[in-house]
């Protein structure tokens, strides 16, 4: 059991890095990229919000929207899975709103330090991109909550990664037309390149 | 001397400014700077005193190579000459044509015509290289008003080395061209990339042409068919490696194929083969300084740690787990990643306990890949790849605990 929990955590980190392996949660992944301190406090933060997230979808999905899963209610038939995304999207918004108050409160120093990149996070598609691959491929709860944690330190090694390649970028001397988002969508790419190390491992 | 120093200042004023060809002056710049010292002196501060700039460091590379690029030239001939030896035929290609039109017949015991055969094959794809990446080099040079580097140099030299002798040269060429334009010159050129340029190309390559990378394509020459056991394995052109992943007795079973694998007699890229020569070149590279010996110990290590804990992980069904660590050293392109490429001055990680980390955790990997992705039956392009993408990561991390112990010492 935990050689599975094991292998599906690697799994989501590098074979599957939602950042390299699927280009999901790019906007704040190229935005937010340009000093490692706020890089890590970003990834952190995703990493949070992705482990609590993705159970808690799952429990959803399981307990009311799935193709007869309201039979405990009586109502054997009833299909709710159109409601997903909207049910799901709303989960993600509803956490970071407690996310980011219970932060408030009782750790403001780290609260500051995410800043406006904390409620962000509800639209980070890498968020919305874990629970439905987690929906899609059938995870149990501990699976799912292995996956979004997996995910999110897949997601904070790569923008990590990028942030401390963008610093030592300081010193290239890029062509005018390039600087800025241009060169770092090429640099995403070469990465994505030697992310692909991982990629075919079968786990 | 005098003669030469008289044509080249004869011709200065033509590209200097306001000359007829002033655009061209990097390419002026570039032959009168590789052939004498250039007499300018740094006018602004930090004032450096050392014999050894850009230059000398990438002809010191280039030397360190020479042992490769012997190697590669005898044994791509030798590989073919031996396959038809054991009963296969040489390849329909112009450079067997060329070949043949020497006169010198297919006896893998001659190192003559060895030679000459390997170099039928190398030389095109070397002159390819160099055409594409000079061209390159210069037209950014022109447009960017840079000097022409010499770090295209050294690249030129790795390329054709980790490439397949069968290779079609407008593949070199592709390749080359993505991997000096999308890996250095986008970044301003030599020293401000963050991957290393050989080894982009070699992976833009390897993914954009798999059937022409990978597989048995690693002798030019037709195996024969119907070869039985061992003599089969030994010529069907499939990379020890390769067997290796199919049967894990593949290796350790043979006598002298560690000496064989060790010394480079066998199939493999062409410069890759033969550990012995990169090892020359390591002495080189360490001696002179150029090289770091962090990273490669570094990557000797996590090779050598990593191999260890998979041989008593074993497993039934994946024989390459079983790999013993001195196998894992002589096979594939580990001694010449781990010295010529892991060790590039400006992808490798900066600080000293950085290299080491940066060499440990490719070691590491390389062997993660050779035995638990199906997918590559290599890893030590992608694993260095890997690694120069976290090097800047290592370095910050490094830095600021420095920062901090020195904050401390003095608070």
């Amino acid at each position: 059991m935990l050689e599975h929990y094991l292998s599906l955590a690697t799994k989501a980190i590098f074979v599957e890095n939602m950042a390299l392996a699927f280009f999901l949660g790019m906007c704040s992944f190229l935005a937010v990229s340009k000093k490692v301190e706020t890089a890590l406090g970003l990834g952190g933060a995703v990493i949070f919000v992705l482990a609590i997230t993705c159970p808690l979808n799952q429990a959803l999905t399981v307990a009311f929207l799935q193709e007869g899963s309201l039979a405990w209610a009586g109502l054997p038939n009833l299909d709710l899975s159109f409601l997903s995304f909207l049910t799901l999207i709303g989960t993600i918004a509803a956490m970071v709103q407690i996310v980011e108050m219970t932060l408030d409160r009782y750790a403001p120093a780290l609260y500051n330090a995410l800043g406006v990149f904390l409620p962000l996070i509800a639209v980070n598609c890498a968020i919305l991109g874990a629970s439905l691959f987690m929906v899609e491929r059938d995870y149990s709860l501990g699976e799912a909550t292995v996956f979004g944690l997996g995910s999110g330190i897949g997601w904070l090694l790569a923008i990590v990664a990028l942030a401390s390649i963008r610093e030592k970028m300081r010193y290239s001397n890029v062509p005018p037309a390039l600087r800025g988002l241009g060169i770092t969508f090429i640099v995403v790419g070469l990465m994505s390149i030697g992310f692909m190390v991982f990629s075919g491992i079968q786990l | 001397m005098k003669k030469l120093r008289e044509i080249l200042d004869k011709q200065a004023g033509l590209f200097e400014k306001g000359g007829k060809f002033e655009k061209l002056y990097p390419l002026y710049e570039a032959h009168d700077t590789l052939l004498f010292t250039p007499g300018e002196v740094t006018r602004t501060a930090s004032h450096v005193r050392d014999g050894l700039d850009l230059k000398r460091m990438m002809v010191t590379v280039v030397i360190a190579l020479l042992p490769c690029i012997l190697f590669a030239l005898y044994n791509t001939g030798f590989q073919i000459h031996n396959t038809i030896e054991w009963g296969g035929s040489p390849l329909d290609s112009w450079q067997t044509a060329l070949y043949t039109a020497t006169g010198l017949g297919f006896d893998p015991d001659n190192v003559l015509a060895n030679v000459l055969h390997g170099a039928c094959y190398y030389v095109p794809i070397f002159a390819a290289c160099f055409a594409t990446g000079g061209a390159v080099e210069v037209t950014t040079a022109i447009l960017r008003k840079h000097e022409v580097n010499e770090g295209f140099l050294v690249t030129g030299m790795l390329i054709p080395l980790t490439l397949p002798a069968t290779i079609p040269l407008w593949q070199v060429v592709l390749g080359t061209a993505f991997g000096v334009i999308f890996a250095k010159e986008i970044f301003g050129g030599t020293g401000m990339n963050f991957l290393n340029p050989a080894l982009t190309a070699r992976a833009f390559l390897f993914f954009a042409y798999p059937a022409q990378i990978s597989g048995d394509i690693w002798i030019a020459a037709e195996a024969a068919d119907g070869l039985s056991g061992a003599t089969a394995d030994a010529f069907s052109g499939a990379t020890l490696l390769a067997q290796a992943a199919v049967d894990g007795n593949a290796l350790v079973g043979r006598e002298g194929l560690w000496m064989d694998a060790f010394l480079g007699f066998i199939p493999g890229s062409m410069g890759e083969s033969s550990a012995a020569a990169c090892l020359l070149g390591a002495l080189v590279l360490v001696i002179s300084g150029v090289g770091s010996w962090r990273t490669m110990a570094g990557v000797a290590i996590g090779t050598g740690i990593m191999a260890v804990l998979l041989n008593i992980a074993g497993s039934e069904t994946n024989p390459m787990l079983g790999v013993p660590p001195e196998w894992h050293y002589v096979l594939g392109g580990w001694a010449f990643g781990a010295v010529f490429m892991a060790t590039d001055p400006v992808s490798s990680a900066f600080t000293d306990l950085g290299k080491l980390i940066y060499g440990f955790c490719i070691g590491v990997l390389v062997v993660l890949v050779r035995a638990v992705n199906p997918a590559y039956p290599e890893g030590m392009m992608l694993a260095i790849l890997f690694m120069n993408m976290f090097a800047p990561l290592i370095d910050h991390f490094i830095v600021q605990a420095n920062i901090k112990r020195r904050e401390a010492r003095y608070a």
